[in-house]
């Protein structure tokens, strides 16, 4: 038996290191416990933490590359299962668990990390009322960043084309799912802003389950909302689905539907408005005239009272009814007259001697004079008798007794 | 009247309302205020009726085609 040579502590733990790393069920081992003494290095990014059971614990990292992939913040209490293998860190002698993967153990790792980034952007404000960029009413353009094929878009259109065709729709199709969704949403949000190619985005896709709805959870797609200059309605899924981009768009509608409803006034609504207004453009300015031409006559008396025309104008009138009342009075006299005058002549007409010759009396004159008794008469004398027309000149040849 | 959007022209149209009911213009301000809210209100309709959707990709913008005429 060889007496074994000396080692350096480098040569022992680099021995050490490379059994582990040559035993391949280190290589790849999955563990549960919970996480103890966390550690997120302020400059590195990388998490170092101890995982621990009732009874036994390890030592564990977990790089900034690997920790970049998982969607919560690991917390001290809580209880994991790690994916990684096992190595020597050979300047402790210390053998670790160098983490891959990672998920919360027993409540949902993605409700968890909906959870922590919720409170960690709402930690910053990101949700704040006084953020929210105002919706304009009139858009020109409304972008659309959604899934080409689902029915959220086709939805989208509809809605827009009945409501207000006016807008024009600027389309931008990307993934709503699956690992280059967020990326891609993303993307899109930045391109939108880069030439302000709208003026209010509708980002959102149709309903489907928590990791379908999952790209408008993620951290990315909530910065590049809330830095967009661009509003934003976030149409995700069902009125039930909330995700982290509802909070910190602009507006939130329930539906992709609602989303287009919010975002541009109804057709129709409009016509309507737009006829109250004309009707009060028409009204004030008839009440307007109105009120000048009151004002008007006013103006017009008041200047009666010191032109030289009104007042002779006024004096004219007077001399005017002056006449008239004249005219008035000499035609009364006039008839007055006149009306006395026949009451006259027909009494004069009554006592007239010719009426009594109308009913068929006759008057005898001798020499001129009226003859009233015979006596009076010579016989084979002449005598004249009057008629209603005419007269006789007759010889008395008898005289009766 | 030169071509304005519909935003423009109902902007403009709700001022005239306001500039009106606000009162005590001179009567030749009120009627030019009349005559173009008048205007206005058919030309919103006008824009109502003879709007047609257009649909665009984004992709079609940033290679500089087809902006929107104003």
């Amino acid at each position: 038996m060889s007496v074994p040579p000396v080692l350096s502590i480098t040569q022992l733990n680099a021995y050490i290191k490379s059994i582990i790393d040559g035993d391949i069920n280190l290589n790849n081992v999955f563990v549960c416990g919970e996480i103890s003494n966390f550690k997120d290095h302020y400059r590195t990014g990388h998490y170092y933490l101890t995982l621990k059971d009732e009874k036994a614990a390890i030592r564990a990292v977990m790089f900034r590359t690997a920790n970049q992939r998982i969607k919560f913040k690991p917390e001290n209490g809580m209880s994991v299962i790690a994916r990684g293998r096992i190595s020597v860190f050979e300047r402790d002698g210390q053998y670790q668990l160098y983490i891959d993967d990672m998920q919360p153990d027993g409540l949902g790792a993605l409700n968890l990390a909906f959870e922590q980034l919720k409170n960690k952007l709402a930690g910053e404000g990101l949700f704040d009322a006084c953020r929210k960029r105002e919706i304009p009413k009139y858009p020109r353009r409304i972008g659309v960043i959604t899934s080409p094929t689902g029915a959220a878009v086709q939805d989208i259109i509809n809605i827009l084309t009945r409501r207000f065709p006016i807008a024009q729709i600027i389309k931008c199709p990307v993934q709503v799912q699956g690992a280059s969704a967020a990326p891609q949403i993303v993307d899109a949000i930045k391109r939108f802003n880069t030439g302000h190619y709208a003026d209010v985005l509708i980002v959102g896709r149709g309903g489907g389950s928590i990791e379908e709805l999952w790209a408008f959870n993620e951290e990315t797609v909530a910065r590049a909302v809330a830095n967009s200059k661009i509003p934003v309605i976030s149409a995700v899924g069902h009125e039930t689905d909330f995700t982290i981009c509802d909070f910190v768009a602009d507006l939130r509608a329930p539906t992709p539907s609602a989303a287009a409803e919010l975002a541009v006034p109804d057709k129709f609504e409009q016509r309507t408005y737009i006829s109250a207004l004309k009707y009060r453009v028409a009204q004030v300015t008839q009440r307007e005239i109105q009120q000048q031409r009151a004002g008007l006559k006013s103006i017009e008396s008041s200047m009666g009272l010191i032109s030289p025309v009104m007042v002779i104008n006024t004096h004219r009138q007077r001399l005017d009814g002056y006449i008239a009342s004249l005219y008035t009075a000499v035609a009364s006299t006039v008839s007055d007259s006149r009306s006395a005058l026949a009451v006259l002549g027909s009494k004069l007409d009554t006592l007239s001697p010719l009426k009594v010759l109308g009913r068929g009396y006759a008057l005898a004159y001798k020499k001129g004079s009226l003859l009233h008794d015979d006596a009076n008469a010579d016989i084979g004398g002449e005598i004249e008798v009057r008629l209603e027309k005419g007269r006789l000149l007759c010889t008395v040849e008898k005289i009766s007794v | 009247m030169k071509k304005q959007t519909y935003e423009e022209s109902i902007k403009k149209l709700e001022k005239i309302v306001e500039a009106l009911e606000e009162g005590s213009k001179p009567l030749d301000e009120t009627l030019k205020l009349f005559e173009e809210g008048t205007k206005l209100a058919v030309y919103c309709n006008t824009c109502l009726d003879d709007a047609e959707q257009k649909i665009v990709e984004l992709t079609t913008l940033e290679s500089g085609g087809a902006t929107d005429e104003q």
